[in-house]
């Protein structure tokens, strides 16, 4: 634990092998396997949400692989995007929301009592719908978690490593002094990434991150994931299907059976499965888009 | 279109009250149309009417009076002599305290309410106290000033008073403004540092607050221009008629430019009538340069938006 | 589970830094917040408490009896409270009178002039108007009342009323229409523009003119932010000062001619302060009964007011 970057890689590499113990019961949500979760791999058990009295999702039982991309997919409003801001605690910013059952990072309860939820969004790190820099330069957007985070190391190494990863250094090299609002949506979605990267988190959550841009651009976003997953867990929420088959390991497909009721998980597996073989009915219809 | 104006030349030719079931004329209904945009229209002239009637005639009798001598001497009870330097060191000590005090006060207060206070009783008493303050009349604050600061905490009839009173009187009206800033700041900008482990104050510190910035200076600048013309209360907690001195520091009595303008036009002498209205001049054109400075600046705020 | 387990957790650890202060700093931030947050609510209770407390002492001397019913105002003359007279009806009439004439100025002028900007003005002409009656509504007070005394009275007397004294209620009520056209206006305004466009447009497909779909669909819609942007223009009027003491002079008096000088409430307490009355002295406290009995009166008028804008926002 004692070595930076590298050592951490190494080990998540080592303890791969260890997840894909329990991959093959992976169907419809918690395993049972005593062990839990592994150490960067996340394990939620029994997740509801709610908005005020609104209860939006419920009952969602599902293991997150270290090193592997979970595409979360489903039809509109059926709480894939408020499930996900389950997942580093970012749901109960919202006024009035809130959430019940378990969520492990590692062998960590993140909504144990001294769980500070601060930490906890430094450890799952979140990139959103639509791009969000903040009205500063890029560099100053990738710098700043770092530095409220206590960052000791060289800044501006941090800062070009994270944008090299999140492959926008070469088209932003020259220009770190410039707003962050003064590059196209693409670019501001890869900053997002990078300044999510710059905090160096174990798990990387993505809300729709492609949904607002143009199809170069999402490509461009889809090359930088397949990168990521080299280093880090990530849980991608998708409406577009061949994205999710593209880029996925796992998929988890989310339904609501009749109007008004909590989206489900209803079905949880191996991408290729899921969208070959699939168990239950609606997961085919929908992944053969028959509906939705 | 053209169908709309051949029924008008069509509702002309024929008698009033034959066409048909519809008995009203078009043609009347758009001499009435005129009318009334006339009116309206005259009534939104009326005020700045009124405003440049009010600018000319003060000026008419303001301006000659302004000179070195004015700018630069203290006030006399001799119309000849009297100058307006006191008054405006004055208005300067009082901005100055409203500063300190009502700027710094009235933004936290607006973040409080806006970023962190739950929706409970005390602060939904917080909030309809605020707007209820804000509509409280100038003149209490004055007997507020009286009762509280000048006798009971024995501030005396000093600047630190009247400062005080003005920070309190221009509260509720900087909270208002800087609410308002504050909420039009996208929900985003927080989630967004949240999702890197920022903590609520910092996402504010950082974000949030750069951001409303601009906003909440209009209101600012707009609150401290009131404070700035504010009469009522500062004679309420006894400003000074004239002085014949510089304000020292914060305990000294004091004059503003309001109160020696109040004065001057108590005065029966026809030479003070046009001191008056140099002061107003000078008053008015700080206010002017202030109160344009700050609609420029939320105009300019929101064409980026 | 304790703090070091957890940065045992953390990827790189030796270059991130945990630090205790910043749970320390965001707790007190959130303390300091809040007791500024709660600066209003002193206000609030030190107005009260010191117009109620010395009020209330007041009326220890002069029964609220006597305030309420006796017909003039001699409060200046009085040393004790036998020999003086305190009806507080001389002091409210000439407030509630002034306040009759402003409003007859300008309630119809400013919603002429909300009507005119959100649905006549081009958005050229709208971002100079605009700005401009803001102007007008940041021009303080006691230049008002200068120019009400030094224009507008002269200006009467020398044209149609020259039976008209220098100290008049006219002049200065005129002028405090004036002053107040902003107010209405620019609260009618909001209401007016929050008005869906789909109801104008509604109005037009059945063949409405302009003027109709203005008058007799925009603001029967609009009424409860118009109502409330009367309110709130009472509600200045009543509270208004400077204008008041400048103009309208100081002559407590029970009348309904407006071309002679009356005594508001506002104009009294200013009289009295200005002057030297001693704490604790009968003039001293009847400036706090008669500063209660306006804090009251619109107290009520803001709150009406403030029921009705939220009224017209939960609307749209």
């Amino acid at each position: 634990m004692a070595n930076p970057r590298r050592t951490k890689e190494e080990q998540k590499v080592t303890e791969a092998p260890q997840n894909r113990r329990d991959t093959k019961k992976g169907t419809g949500g918690a395993s049972s396997d005593d062990a839990g979760a592994s150490a960067f791999g996340m394990r939620i058990e029994n997740l509801s949400a709610h908005y005020g009295s609104f209860k939006a999702v419920t009952d969602v039982s599902m293991d997150i692989r270290a090193n592997k991309v979970t595409a979360l997919i489903g039809p509109s409003g059926c709480g894939k995007s408020t499930y996900i801001r389950c997942l580093n605690r970012m749901h109960e910013v919202i006024p009035g929301a809130r959430a019940e059952g378990r969520v492990r990072l590692g062998d960590q309860d993140i909504y144990a009592r001294d769980m500070d939820p601060v930490r906890i969004r430094r450890r799952i790190g979140m990139v959103f719908q639509k791009p969000n820099p903040f009205s500063k330069s890029i560099y100053e957007n990738v710098a700043w978690g770092a530095r409220i985070n206590g960052y000791k190391g060289d800044m501006d190494e941090l800062v070009e490593h994270s944008l090299k990863q999140a492959a926008l250094w070469e088209e932003v090299k020259d220009k770190l002094k410039k707003s962050g609002y003064d590059l196209s949506g693409g670019q501001q979605q890869r900053l997002c990434i990078a300044r999510t990267l710059a905090v160096e988190p174990e798990v990387i959550l993505m809300d729709e991150p492609a949904s607002a841009l143009d199809p170069v651009s999402t490509q461009k976003i889809e090359d930088t994931m397949d990168q990521l997953k080299q280093s880090y867990t990530v849980v991608i929420v998708t409406h577009n299907m061949q994205q999710a088959a593209r880029i996925s390991d796992y998929t988890g497909f989310f339904y609501i059976e009749n109007m008004g009721d909590p989206g489900r998980l209803w079905e949880f597996d191996e991408t290729e499965k899921m969208f070959s073989n699939p168990d239950r009915k609606e997961t085919e219809d929908y992944v053969t888009g028959r509906f939705g | 279109m053209s169908q709309s104006s051949t029924e008008v030349t069509r509702q002309k030719e024929q008698e009033p009250g034959t066409g048909g079931n519809f008995k009203t004329s078009v043609g009347a209904r758009h001499g009435w149309d005129r009318f009334f945009t006339a009116l309206v229209f005259a009534a939104t002239l009326i005020g700045l009417a009124v405003l440049g009637v009010l600018l000319v005639d003060v000026g008419r009798q303001g301006v000659p009076v302004l000179s070195w001598h004015f700018f630069t001497s203290l006030g006399s009870a001799d119309a000849e002599n009297a100058g307006f330097l006191p008054a405006i060191l004055g208005s300067l000590w009082l901005l100055g305290i409203v500063l300190i005090v009502a700027v710094p006060v009235g933004i936290a207060a607006a973040v409080y309410l806006e970023e962190y206070a739950n929706d409970n009783w005390l602060n939904r008493l917080i909030e309809i106290n605020i707007s209820n303050l804000a509509g409280v009349p100038s003149i209490i604050y004055g007997l507020l000033g009286l009762g509280v600061f000048v006798y009971i905490f024995g501030l005396g009839r000093s600047i630190l008073t009247g400062g005080l009173i003005l920070s309190l009187l221009i509260l509720p009206v900087i909270i208002i403004a800087t609410r308002e800033a504050v909420r039009a700041v996208p929900q985003s900008v927080r989630e967004g540092a949240y999702a890197l482990g920022a903590t609520q104050w910092e996402a504010i510190r950082h974000h949030v607050l750069p951001q409303a910035l601009p906003g909440a200076l209009t209101g600012t600048i707009l609150a401290l221009s009131r404070a700035i013309g504010e009469t009522a209360p500062l004679i309420a907690i006894g400003a000074v008629p004239y002085m014949t001195f510089l304000p020292e520091g914060l305990l000294s009595s004091f004059t503003a430019m309001p109160i020696q303008i109040y004065n001057w036009t108590g005065e029966p002498e026809e030479a003070f009538q046009n001191l008056a209205a140099a002061g107003i001049v000078v008053l008015m054109l700080v206010l002017l340069v202030s109160n344009a400075g700050a609609i420029w600046l939320r105009n300019k705020f929101q064409r980026r938006n | 589970m304790t703090v070091e387990t957890r940065q045992g957790q953390g990827s790189g650890q030796n270059l991130w830094r945990e630090s205790r202060a910043r749970n320390v700093r965001e707790r007190l931030v959130r303390v300091v917040l809040r007791a500024c947050a709660y600066v209003s609510i002193l206000t609030t209770f030190g107005i009260v408490f010191v117009l109620f407390g010395e009020a209330f002492t007041f009326f220890q001397d002069v029964s609220i009896v006597r305030f309420l019913t006796e017909t003039q105002w001699t409060a200046g003359f009085a040393t004790t409270p036998e020999d003086g007279e305190f009806g507080i009806i001389v002091l409210a009439w000439a407030t509630i009178f002034s306040t009759i004439i402003a409003c007859v100025v300008a309630l119809p002028i400013g919603l002429g002039a909300a009507i005119y900007l959100s649905e006549y003005a081009s958005a050229g002409l709208r971002r100079w108007l605009k700005p401009a009656l803001e102007i007008l509504a940041g021009v303080p007070t006691i230049v008002y009342g200068f120019f009400a005394l030094t224009f507008v009275t002269p200006f009467l007397q020398g044209t149609i009323l020259p039976g008209i004294q220098i100290y008049n209620i006219l002049s200065a009520s005129l002028v405090m229409g004036v002053m107040i056209i902003p107010t209405v206006a620019s609260v009618s305004e909001d209401a007016i523009y929050a008005v869906p466009r789909g109801l104008r447009e509604g109005a037009y497909a059945l063949g409405a003119t302009k003027r109709e779909v203005a008058t007799k669909v925009v603001v029967p819609a609009a009424i409860s932010g118009i109502v409330a942007s009367f309110v709130l223009g009472i509600s200045r009027a009543v509270g208004e000062t400077m204008i008041m003491a400048v103009a309208a002079g100081a002559l407590a008096q029970l009348t309904v001619n407006p071309l002679e000088s009356m005594q508001t409430m506002t104009a009294y307490i200013v009289q009295v302060t200005s002057g030297e009355s001693p704490r604790g002295s009968l003039e001293y406290e009847t400036i706090f009964a008669v500063g209660a009995t306006l804090f009251v009166m619109t107290l009520l008028l803001n709150t009406i007011a403030y029921w009705f804008v939220r009224r017209f926002r939960e609307v749209y």
